[in-house]
């Protein structure tokens, strides 16, 4: 009886599996490309991730269309790391030794992206990463298309200082414990402070994974900003525990004219959660929205709408970031005419591809891009109005500087061939 | 602002044709509203208030809700009424052909308060008194030095005395911050809003111009901290009900695993994914609405709450008859399997809804606040305080008084006997199983209020409510009560303190401590039973 159940449970388990992948993985056909995209499926993180891997599909079968690259094929790979770090470094084995993969799109987390780290530099492949995070990293087999903490974290703030934004003078940077908000949130103390506000005038609060009860926080906000100053809350609140700090704040009525929100981690897919009526001017900075008006951006969105067959569906910005990255990487294959990894890297640094706003992003000796800066405001259709914009594209800067240790250092993978350049010591490796 | 002359015109040509104060003010408006540039809409919202045109409350009313619009042609501005058609918003003509490439003029949080305030001073003196207060509130809110006379004039006019009330504090707000009024005015203000005591005053005495005289410092000081006395009584108050909130919550979640695990045993850990399976249901339940019968949205829960129960409670005792039934008596293998079940359960709802969140609305009725001094309650917590009351008095009623509840305590005293005495107990377990998965699936429409409703949703329930069963004391509805409500109220008395996460470890290392010292938690079962 026993066997029998967990035969059965097992079957569960493995029929489940297959279909996650049956959906995806092409016939084996000889001489292809192959495409490793390293995504969760499951678990917490299939939330935002699935989308990503959709849209690496979508990209493939697009180049495929076009004649492949180098006259051969493309194949995806897709692996299901399941939210759980370690197996992320186990997958992007598999991916490389035994799929012999070309090149690998994934990682969504900060932790998942360290934990490949090792295995990308063991084996010598290309990881294109493409999520805004903290910075303080740059790895030669990595290369960043989402924003650094320059391309959107201090500019959302000097927006909001600005007459414009409202001259906010009092901050509440609120996040949720890890990695990412940590040392954000660090960097932005640090950069306050160097424009004068004082230390009483900014309140730091951590949250758990998936906090769900958002009374009391929300109240200290309120209490926090009714000191007389203008008050804005910075967050990078991570993922599900958004919709219940939204609706909180909603329920409180805390409307966007008294206390407004800038989100670094909301775009369009995380609001397709939520009843937007009482959110209309919460703001979120990002380097995309699919409010942009350009004709790049509006054939993405009907192709994107046409591939997943959901007139629903909605672009947001790590989407344009696996865009731009896998352009820039059939770029540089097509350059050097091989997909040999140590040729790939080399030849990406000056590779420049359209963006879907309307510009040219540009692959630095640092393996991060160049981006426009946007900030976006809620409108009442889960979509965002666009009421700023950076006149120029901003090179994405690995190292912040605004943090001691960090500022000093500087990544240039072409000249000095290092990812911690230390300007004062003139040597590699100055963390 | 010309505000006194468009006061004035106002309240003299209201609703009639009479040509008003300044047309060239108005031409100005809409030139600059042409430009698109958020700073010329903001100064172009001065002027369409000091024009005193008599449609200007519906161009800043059309402004402020993005029904007013630029043809790209022309350059001329027109506006959608609240009816649908199209006006001219120089002459407030109807439009009978209007152009077809129209770009609606955007607004930023900025404009929105500009918005706001201007609908305040041009309302003042509207014939209807709710509006009237409306305006006066937003009046308060802008605080702006140009609108004194206004508000004076307003005052004097007024008869409501509610409407009174909230211009005399608007007045005040205006005065303590003019440097240049008298000394004794500006004492008064703050006298006026010192017995007001709400948490806005603290803001406009928290931001005194700098060359205030000490004297007005100096009461405005004692204003101050006299009102923040009394704030903190009310954030115990707050502290308090939140905690309550929360204990609910945590009731809710926690009551179905009470009888899975607490009356029979079984570890069940798909526990939480029954929550899942009933806020999805909510969802279904809504959506199906929403396409056939929106007129019933209000009522989407009342279909959902039954719906939720039979779905949960079924798959539950599909779970119970196909697994668990075969596992009792060993606790290690029941937690993998119903573990392993969650786990199917979820990637089931991920495969057939997608991994992102879901919408699940709020009926209207549970949405919003209402005040209890200066204590705000949101009316879904209170619903769901009440909803968790419910539950948990009909369980206790259930097994109290009913022959099921009688059978489903004989069964868990001493199986054997009742066996015995003829009751099905294979039955009982799974009716059991099925109904502490079905309240499971209660939890889950309440939940789906305040949540998010995704295939995760469960996992973030499961170790609070294995705690909270824990530390009430298995076997015992009153210590899940007691254990939920207790956690609920530690939890935010701690975290304004301590921060969410250290108030969550703290609470940890507090039951880990609690437990060793009464491993059966508050409320110990005695006698036979424990040895069960």
């Amino acid at each position: 009886m026993r066997e029998h159940l967990f035969g059965g449970l097992l079957k569960g388990a493995v029929s489940l599996a297959a279909l996650a992948f049956a959906a995806s993985l092409p016939s084996h056909a000889e001489d292809t490309i192959k495409v490793g995209v390293l995504h969760s499926l499951s678990g917490t993180m299939a939330i935002s991730e699935t989308t990503l891997k959709d849209v690496m599909l979508m990209l493939i079968e697009e180049q495929n269309k076009k004649g492949g690259l180098l006259g051969k094929k493309l194949e995806a790979v897709v692996v299901d790391p399941a939210s759980n770090w370690p197996l992320f470094a186990e997958k992007a084995r598999e991916l490389i030794t035994q799929h012999k993969v070309s090149a690998v799109f994934g990682c969504w987390t900060s932790v998942s992206r360290k934990s490949v780290l090792p295995v990308f530099k063991e084996l010598n492949s290309i990881l294109f990463y493409p999520v805004q995070y903290e910075g303080e990293e740059s790895e030669r087999n990595v290369f960043y298309t989402g924003a650094a903490p320059n391309q959107q974290a201090i500019p959302a703030v000097d927006y909001l200082m600005s007459e414009e934004g409202g001259k906010v003078e009092r901050w509440v940077l609120a996040g949720t414990d890890y990695v990412y908000p940590r040392t954000t949130n660090k960097i932005l103390e640090a950069y306050l402070l160097s424009k004068g506000v004082k230390k009483e005038d900014i309140m730091i609060n951590y949250t758990p994974f998936g906090h769900s009860d958002w009374q009391s926080i929300v109240a200290e906000i309120k209490k926090f900003g009714s000191a007389g100053k203008k008050t804005a809350v910075v967050s990078t609140i991570n993922g599900d525990a958004n919709v219940p700090f939204y609706k909180e704040l909603a329920n409180q009525g805390i409307k966007a004219t008294d206390i407004p929100v800038v989100a670094f981690s909301v775009g369009e897919e995380e609001l397709a959660g939520i009843d937007t009526k009482d959110l209309v001017g919460h703001l979120a900075a990002w380097n995309y929205f699919q409010s942009v008006d350009s004709p790049a951006n509006r054939e993405f969105i009907e192709k994107w709408k046409a591939f997943t067959k959901d007139p629903k569906r909605v672009t947001n910005d790590p989407m344009e970031a696996h865009y731009i990255g896998f352009n820039m990487w059939v770029r540089a294959v097509e350059k050097v005419g091989t997909t040999d990894p140590d040729k790939v890297i080399d030849a990406l640094p000056g590779i420049e591809v359209p963006n879907l706003s309307g510009g040219m992003a540009k692959m630095l000796p640092n393996h991060h891009i160049t981006k426009p800066v946007m900030i976006g405001e809620i409108r009442e259709d889960g979509q965002f109005d666009i009421v700023w914009q950076t006149d120029d594209l901003v090179p994405g800067d690995a190292w912040s500087d605004y943090l001691e240790g960090s500022k000093d250092l500087e990544a240039d993978w072409v000249e000095k061939k290092c990812g911690n350049y230390n300007k004062k010591t003139g040597q590699c490796g100055g963390v | 602002m010309a505000l006194v002359v468009m006061v004035l015109a106002l309240t003299s040509i209201r609703g009639t044709n009479i040509a008003y104060a300044d047309e060239g003010d108005l031409e100005t408006a809409l030139r600059l509203l042409a430009t698109k540039n958020f700073n010329d809409t903001i100064t172009a919202i001065d002027h369409i208030v000091s024009s005193g045109a008599p449609h200007a409350i519906e161009i800043i009313d059309a402004l402020g809700d993005r029904r007013l619009f630029v043809s790209e042609t022309d350059k001329s501005i027109l506006y959608r009424d609240v009816a649908g058609t199209f006006r001219d918003a120089r002459t407030s003509e109807v439009v009978a052909n209007p152009p077809a490439e129209l770009a609606a003029i955007r607004i930023n949080n900025r404009v929105r308060s500009a918005v706001a305030a201007a609908r305040g001073a041009l309302s003042l003196f509207d014939l209807d008194s709710q509006r009237r207060s409306e305006a006066a509130r937003a009046v308060f809110a802008a605080r702006d030095p140009a609108l004194l006379s206004a508000v004076e004039s307003a005052l004097e006019r007024e008869k409501e005395p509610d409407v009174a009330e909230i211009l005399k504090l608007a007045r005040a707000a205006i005065i303590v911050a003019k440097s240049d009024a008298p000394d004794n005015e500006r004492i008064e203000a703050i006298e006026i809003l010192r017995a007001y005591r709400g948490r806005d005053a603290l803001a406009i005495l928290g931001s005194l111009p700098s060359d205030t005289s000490e004297p007005i410092r100096h009461a405005a000081a004692a204003a101050l901290s006299s009102i923040e006395n009394r704030l903190a009584l009310w954030r115990a108050l707050e502290n308090t009900w939140y905690g309550v909130s929360l204990g609910s919550v945590l009731l809710l979640a926690a009551i179905g695993l009470a009888i899975t695990f607490g009356v029979m045993g079984v570890i069940n850990m798909a526990h939480g994914e029954m929550v899942m399976l009933g806020a999805y249901t909510t969802y279904v339940v809504q959506e199906i609405i929403r396409t056939s019968a929106p007129g019933l949205f209000d009522y989407s829960l009342a279909f959902a709450i039954p719906l939720a129960f039979l779905v949960a409670g079924s798959v539950g005792i599909g779970i119970e008859r196909g697994v668990i039934r075969l596992l009792y008596g060993r606790p290690l293998e029941t937690l993998l399997a119903t573990w392993g079940i969650s786990l199917i359960l979820q990637q089931a709802v991920r495969t057939i809804f997608g991994p992102t969140n879901r919408e699940v609305g709020t009926p209207s009725f549970m949405t919003g606040t209402f005040q209890v001094g200066e204590l705000a309650i949101t009316w879904n917590r209170l619903y769901i305080v009440v909803f968790a009351t419910i539950i948990f008095i009909c369980l206790l009623l259930l097994l109290r008084f009913t022959t099921f509840g009688l059978q489903i305590r004989a069964v868990t005293q001493n199986r054997r006997m009742a066996g015995s005495m003829g009751i099905p107990t294979n039955q009982i377990d799974a009716l059991t199983f099925g109904l502490g998965s079905g309240v499971a699936g209660l939890a889950g429409v309440a939940l789906s209020q305040i949540d998010n409703v995704s295939p995760n949703l469960g996992q973030s329930y499961i170790i609070d409510s294995f705690l909270v069963v824990v530390f009430g004391g298995v076997g015992n509805l009153w210590g899940t009560l007691v254990g939920a409500l207790s956690l609920g109220v530690a939890n935010k008395f701690l975290e304004p303190y301590a921060g969410a996460v250290l108030g969550k470890i703290l609470l940890l290392v507090l039951i880990i401590l609690f437990i060793q010292k009464r491993p059966r938690g508050l409320f110990a079962l005695k006698g036979r039973a424990v040895e069960a």
